[in-house]
Parts: C-alpha cells; structure tokens; sequence
C-alpha cells in the first residue's frame, strides 16, 4: 500500500461520482468505463490479474459498448429539453459529492474496530483449481445465467411475426 | 490482524463505502432507467472491490478471483437482460423516464 494506491482509490470514487452526475448518458458510459479501467488497475496491483483481465474486457468494454448502442436506440433530447434535464439532475445530485466528502472525513477520522482472526491457510492455490475443483458448481451456474440472458434478450427483442 | 493489514484494509474499506454510496445514490434519485442500470454498474464496481481486497487480506486471492469472475458473468447477463427491458419499455412507451410509466401502474 502506498500513495499510487490511495490516489487509485480517489481516482475511483471520482469517476464512479462523475459517472452519475453527468448529464449526457453518454459522457456517463465513458465515465463508467473510466471507472472499470482504474478499478482494473486496482485489481493488478492487488495481485489479480485475472479478475482484473475480466474486468476490463468485458465492464470497461462489453457493457459500456451495450450501454451505448441502447441509448442511440433510444430517443435523443432536444437541446432545451437536455439544458431542462442537466438543470434537474444539478438539483437532484449535488447533495452527492457533499455526502461522498463528508462520508469519507468520517471513514478518515472514524477508526472501525477490525481484530478479527486470521482465517486458516487456503487449501488451493490457483484460480483454475477453485475454479474447477472447489466451486464447480459456479461454472454450471454460469452458463446457465448465460443460457438465460440471451434466452431473455431473445425473447424480449424479437419482433412480433403478426405484428 | 496486525495493525499494517488493518490500515490498509480500512482505506480500501472507505473507497468501496464511497464508492457504494454513489451507486446507491444514483439507483434511488434516478428516473431515467439506463441511468438506474449505471448506477447499479457503479454499486458492481465496489463490491467487486470488497471481494478482492478481502481476498487479498485473508491471502485467499485464488478464491477471490473466482468468485469475481462469477460476479462478472451475473452482471453481464443481468445488464444484457435489463438493456432488453429498458429497450421495450422505451418502444411501448416512448420514454425510459419512470415518471411517465402509468399505464402499467396496478
């Protein structure tokens, strides 16, 4: 732990607050995706690479692009209706960054009592052992979310024939 | 727990805690539902966090990894299948601003 991390950890917050204050859903995906992107940074110096792999191909790249093309899918504003809206969320969000900076002087100041006992060595080693001998049944789980999801894009996304 | 893993588990604690809050925020005050599904993405980001730096403190990162990679799927597939929603509300209705979704109210 150094000051690379803590600038990391504000560089988080700041994106993830960015992310939902701004007024563009647009700028707010590319900011979302800012966040997955210093999150995975955060996960290698953590000593995950793996998880971190994951997490910038597929938050910092799959679900921003999927967040995109459904809002070019949906209805753009008009610009006063976008000036209407920026003025809304303005008054709806600015309470955020208050609440996140006094949370934070709170966390800072406030010592939370964490003498809990050392857990037992950890049986396994790697990622690939967990996952396909300890937590297997994971994986079925995962394909069959998988199945699910793009069962239920199907279902929901198809265009009626007798429409 | 020596007090080094302690401090650092407690600064890492404060930016998954701020980090949530945002994300929570968002959920709660938004009406624009692609807004509700950043805000849940946001709320992702840090307990995604949580999981790593507990795996890292306990010196379980093995278990940690995996259990964010399952984590990664669920929310790709619980994104994809919300998108779908937020997309055939918006053709039924026209807007994907909870305020003007009444016909459906019970």
């Amino acid at each position: 732990m150094n000051n690379l991390d803590v600038m990391l950890l504000v560089a988080l917050v700041a994106s993830a607050v960015i992310t939902v204050m701004t007024a563009r859903l647009l700028h707010s995906a590319i900011a979302l995706a800012l966040t997955s992107a210093v999150l995975t940074i955060l996960m290698f110096r953590l000593n995950a690479p793996l998880a971190g792999v994951f997490e910038l191909s597929v938050c910092a790249g799959l679900i921003p692009a999927i967040l995109i093309s459904t809002i070019s899918l949906t209805r753009r504003l008009t610009p006063e209706a976008l000036e209407t809206r920026r003025k809304e969320l303005l008054r709806r969000f600015w309470y955020l960054p208050v609440i996140v900076l006094l949370a934070g002087i709170a966390l800072a100041l406030v010592r939370v009592p964490l003498d809990f006992p050392a857990p037992p060595p950890a049986a396994v080693g790697s990622v690939r052992e967990v996952l396909w001998n300890l937590r297997h049944l994971d994986l079925v789980g995962q394909i069959v979310i998988l199945l699910g999801g793009a069962f239920g894009v199907a279902v929901l996304v198809k265009e009626a024939k007798d429409g | 727990m020596d007090s080094q893993t302690a401090s650092l588990f407690s600064i890492f604690l404060s930016g998954v805690l701020l980090t949530l809050i945002a994300g929570f925020y968002c959920i709660l005050t938004s009406t624009n539902l692609i807004r509700v599904l950043i805000g849940l993405e946001v709320l992702t980001k840090g307990v995604m966090l949580l999981i790593i730096v507990a795996g890292s403190i306990v010196g379980r990162m093995a278990l940690a990894q995996a259990l964010a990679i399952t984590m990664i799927i669920i929310e790709v597939a619980v994104i994809v299948v919300a998108v779908g929603i937020v997309l055939c509300v918006h053709k039924y209705s026209g807007s994907v601003d909870t305020r003007l979704l009444r016909n459906i109210k019970g």
